[in-house]
């Protein structure tokens, strides 16, 4: 892995890792992506959105760690500086947690601005972990994105929240109601795939996905034991060991960096002795 | 068990129970707090303030406030940048 810390000015690119649908994988993807960009040399932070549900901090494995939030930051009664925690795995990525005891409310579009506006000052990525829902949250976690994530299961109430997250992006934005920039630059990704599923004719396939929806794909995130093992360990499954969601998340990652590489599917594991004795037609 | 950072048992463990122990602990800690996690901290960092202004001159971003919660002890480290009179001070005062 490149650690290509840079001289030049911060990229402060904002990406809100969005759903509407809740349990598609939103907190996963934002953790696994933000460890995956400072892995490559980007400062990166990690907001978490989803004031009074926090969850961010448990799947960075950082949660003990929480002294002041985003809301204190919002509300004056704490520094910016004070509120992030540094990830001791990496010391290009930090995390800014939300507040587990106020409500969504507690969230201001001026408040949201000057954080992100300061946090643009001294960091490459901004990575916005958003809440289930479109509601004040979700909307404001999205607002100032230049980029978005869709996270989406191939599934049908999950694709249809991404239709609707979708339209959001393009009319309640800041890049949208401008009019005068580009629009926010949307990709979708899709987790919990699983091929078996798929060649049996039980899952939709990534291009129906990405017919219905109509946006540029991302990464193919294989249903995976890593996740829920990763997520009990506190550690973003990129950096958790090797494991087939971890390589399609480094790909992803590489793809949100502009590099273009080629969609692969790995199969999670080997055929154990079942499926060996019972072949693949089950 | 772990001495000296790593483990003597090379057996991984069960992951499963490190996420029980982990939402234990962090769940004991919110639940007895009443209303979650420690909200009395900016009030007590404004306070603390207050104090040392009374004494020294110091400035609302020179002190710093982190926590380390653990199984049986969580603490609270409180750094304060003394301003460097005359050089002579220009450690930061620990205090736990």
């Amino acid at each position: 892995m490149t650690t290509q810390l840079k001289d030049e000015a911060p990229l402060g690119r904002i990406v809100v890792i969005t759903s509407g649908k809740g349990g598609v994988g939103k907190t996963t993807s934002a953790a696994a992506i933000s460890a995956g960009l400072a892995q490559q040399g980007y400062k990166t932070v990690v907001i978490d959105f989803d004031v009074g549900l926090r969850n961010l901090d448990m799947i960075m494995g950082c949660e003990r760690r929480v002294v002041f939030d985003f809301i204190n930051v919002i509300q004056g009664d704490a520094r910016l500086k004070q509120a992030l925690i540094k990830d001791k795995r990496l010391d290009t990525l930090f995390i800014l947690p939300t507040s587990q005891t106020r409500d969504k409310d507690a969230l201001t579009q001026e408040g949201v601005e000057a954080v992100l506006n300061e946090l643009k000052e001294e960091f490459d990525y901004i990575i916005c972990d958003s809440p289930a829902g479109i509601e004040r949250g979700a909307q404001l976690a999205m607002y100032f994105a230049d980029e978005a994530v869709v996270v989406t299961n191939p599934e049908v109430s999950s694709v249809r929240d991404s239709d609707r997250v979708l339209g959001l992006l393009s009319s309640k934005t800041q890049r949208a109601e401008k009019g005068d920039s580009d629009p926010v630059k949307a990709r979708v990704l899709l987790t919990r795939h699983d091929q078996g599923r798929i060649d049996r004719g039980e899952m939709m396939t990534v291009d129906d996905v990405l017919e219905i929806l109509a946006v540029p794909l991302l990464g193919i995130i294989p249903e995976s034991q890593a996740v829920l093992r990763a997520s009990n360990v506190g550690t973003p499954v990129i950096l958790d060991e090797p494991s087939s969601a971890q390589t399609a998340y480094k790909d992803a990652v590489s793809r949100l960096l502009g590099e273009e590489i080629e969609m692969r599917i790995e199969s999670e594991r080997k055929p154990g002795l079942f499926q060996r004795l019972f072949g693949r037609s089950a | 068990m772990s001495l000296f950072g790593f483990s003597l048992n090379r057996r991984r463990p069960k992951t499963a129970q490190t996420a029980r122990d982990r939402l234990q602990l962090l769940l004991a800690h919110e639940r007895g707090q009443g209303s979650g996690t420690p909200d009395y901290l900016p009030q007590l960092q404004n306070d603390l303030i207050a104090v040392i202004r009374k004494y020294i001159d110091v400035a609302d971003d020179e002190v710093d406030i982190r926590m380390e919660r653990d199984d049986d002890v969580s603490s609270l480290e409180i750094n304060i940048d003394l301003p460097s009179a005359e050089e002579k001070a220009d450690k930061p005062a620990k205090k736990r």
